[in-house]
């Protein structure tokens, strides 16, 4: 690279890792001195806890439903029906053209129905239908990707050949070549799900971001903390999606081949 | 009884005709080719029978059972794909084992299966490899064991050598024919590679334009045309326009040349004479020649044993393969004059529209 070039790459660098060692550095001030001490009370707070656990479970959930929709879905737009794959990639833009805010109101709209049970209303899990939607861009782009990298016919129809249904095809050919694509949607999600706080603000649960922004209004030396683990849990999530993007043996690379 | 019959094969993709008519019966333990160019139907053909196509009108029936509308997966039908169709995440050996697994079969007896048809197809050592760590010739007989080791009723090939290279794709052929030989399995191969086709079948059958043009033994095929078609596609040809003279004869160019097969056509009938490059002779002509086949040499082609002498003869361009010291004494430019013995050249009727490759002129015999 030119000279210019690095240059531009240290102005990028400073650009993002600035605010974070700043934040970080203030996370760790305890008077004149450093400490642990804010990490300690965030920590201590069984809020914290509770909101965290809480949005790891939703973040869980979303992935699992998200994981058992797209996957036959994208499957079959790739095997069968790839003239609607302009139009699903049409919905992906969905999500961020309809703000979350407009998604919530709707969602809380359509659960004021009378024939949504009652026990549901309450139950933080309501908030999935609305993590799902938004994530789907993320899972779709991800397996969409995976679908693309294999060659989904042929493997369906030597699977077929071979005696196998549709059942075992999906679960022992095709999941297995697409599970790198599958588990980057599921860390693009999880991370998602980690940081959203319009919805879940909205419909008035305490999730991990919604105990970031109190604690972000209430307290300093602990918020600058948060951000740091905050940002700690999508960089391992980003991590993540590369460690399983090099994991070897599982590509879809064959050698030879060539004219078709 | 036929072991496996295509009866009356018709397939429709919208308003597209893929497949005309197909209608075939194979023995038990034969091995049939599908030949024909680009876009004639075999793949359709073999996809039907496999199972992942529907026929819009006709059936297949194996054993006298009829399959029509059983789904692929409990067919029994072993395949083998142009290429990438092996499962990326097994090994050699899981891939082979995969519809064992399927079927249920025992650990033990499995591992043997594995273990047995690996060795048949020379791969015994690469049973851990993944498919990307195997050769593209490799990759085909992984897919080969594979297909086999379900003990399948018919094995159905579609191009499984056109992605592998020159020798490979020989040297492999010639395998799967042993193999299949070997084990007796009813076999049917796609391939647009004639000389595959001519080398290892029992049976061809040439497809144009979703028909059968001629069904028959290689060397049937090679040396009886049935169809200007047929001549055209399977080797080198020369073509002679010709009306039907006196009793086994025609003029070319108002020239009489005597062909055996030309006997018994009604004279005066328009005529195609087809006659090898191996069969037609070249000699030096001297001024004014009375052969109706006089030209000159415009190329020489070397193909090893022998050289293929193009010639350029007014209306027609000849093409006559002569061992290399016969051809060199023909060099380009010179004069020469062409001739076959009466019973080396074949004889089909010309119909209305020429050289038309969906025309069905009946046999001239
Ligand atoms: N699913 C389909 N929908 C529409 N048309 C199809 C479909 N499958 C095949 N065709 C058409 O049917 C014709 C025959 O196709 P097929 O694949 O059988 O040819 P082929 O003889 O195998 O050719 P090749 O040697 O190129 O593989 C082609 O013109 C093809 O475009
Ligand atoms: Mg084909």
């Amino acid at each position: 690279m030119t000279r210019s070039g690095w240059f531009w790459v240290a102005v990028g660098l400073l650009y993002f890792l600035l605010p974070l060692a700043a934040t970080a550095e203030f996370s760790f001030k305890d008077g004149d001195s450093y400490s642990f001490a804010a990490y300690r009370e965030i920590f201590d707070d069984p809020q914290f806890r509770d909101t965290f656990f809480l949005s790891l479970k939703l973040a869980i959930v979303t992935i699992i439903v998200a994981l058992l929709l797209f996957i036959p879905t994208v499957y079959w737009v790739h095997l069968r029906l790839p003239q609607f794959r302009p139009l699903v990639q049409f919905l992906c833009a969905l999500p961020f053209v309809v703000p979350p805010i407009v998604l919530i109101v709707g969602i809380l709209y359509v659960y004021n129905y009378q024939w949504v049970p009652g026990k549901y209303l309450g139950s933080p899990y309501y908030l999935v239908p609305g993590y799902v939607v938004l994530g789907f861009p993320f899972m779709f782009f991800a397996l969409d990707n995976a679908f693309r990298a294999i060659d989904v016919h042929t493997l369906t129809e030597a699977s077929q050949s071979l005696g196998a249904g549709w059942t075992r095809t999906l679960w022992k050919v095709i999941l297995p070549n697409i599970l790198t694509g599958a588990l980057a949607g599921a860390f693009l999600t999880f991370a998602l799900v980690m940081g959203e706080f319009t919805m879940a603000s909205l419909a008035l649960f305490n999730t991990f971001p919604t105990y970031i922004n109190y604690i972000g209004q209430t307290k300093a030396n602990p918020a600058a903390a948060l951000t740091i683990i905050s940002f700690g849990i999508t960089w391992l999530a980003l991590l993540g999606i590369l460690f399983v993007g090099r994991r070897p043996g599982r590509t879809a690379v064959q050698v030879g081949g060539g004219a078709r | 009884m036929a072991y496996l019959e295509l009866e009356k094969l018709h397939k429709e993709f919208g308003d597209f005709t893929a497949i005309e008519e197909i209608d075939v019966s194979i023995q038990a333990g034969e091995f049939l080719s599908l030949l024909g160019p680009s876009g004639c139907g075999k793949t359709t053909a073999l996809r039907i029978v496999a199972g992942f196509e529907r026929p819009t009108s006709g059936r297949v029936v194996v054993e006298g059972k009829d399959l029509t509308n059983v789904p692929p997966n409990h067919r029994d039908m072993g395949m083998v794909f142009q290429a990438y169709s092996l499962f990326p995440n097994m090994t050699a050996e899981a891939n082979v084992e995969f519809g064992l697994r399927v079927r249920g079969q025992s650990g033990a007896e499995r591992r043997k299966r594995v273990e047995d048809l690996l060795e048949l197809v020379g791969l015994s050592a690469a049973a851990k490899r993944y498919p990307h760590q195997l050769s593209g010739g490799m990759q085909q007989r992984v897919a080969l064991a594979r297909a086999l080791a379900i003990e399948p009723r018919v094995l159905l090939l579609d191009e499984p050598l056109s992605a592998l290279d020159a020798k490979v794709r020989v040297q492999l052929r010639e395998e799967i024919r042993r193999l299949q030989t070997q084990l007796g399995i009813t076999t049917l191969y796609v391939t647009h590679d004639q000389e595959e086709a001519l080398s290892v079948s029992d049976r061809v059958a040439v497809l144009s334009q979703g028909q059968i043009e001629q069904i028959g033994a290689p060397a049937e095929i090679y040396n009886a045309p049935g169809t200007p078609f047929v001549a055209e596609f399977i080797g080198t040809m020369n073509r002679l326009e010709a009306t039907v003279a006196e009793e086994g004869q025609v003029q070319v160019n108002g020239m009489v040349l005597a062909v055996t097969d030309a006997r018994g056509l009604p004279r005066g009938e328009r005529v195609l004479v087809l006659i090898r490059p191996e069969i037609l002779d070249l000699q030096r002509a001297d001024g004014a020649a009375s052969s109706a086949l006089v030209g000159e040499v415009v190329a020489h082609i070397f193909l090893g044993a022998i050289t293929r002498v193009k010639v350029d003869a007014g209306e027609h361009e000849l093409s006559a393969d002569l061992p290399g010291h016969r051809a060199a004494e023909l060099p380009v430019g010179s004069q020469v004059a062409a001739s076959f013995p009466a019973d080396g050249g074949r004889v089909l009727a010309l119909s209305e529209q020429p050289e038309g490759p969906a025309e069905r002129a009946p046999a001239g015999q």
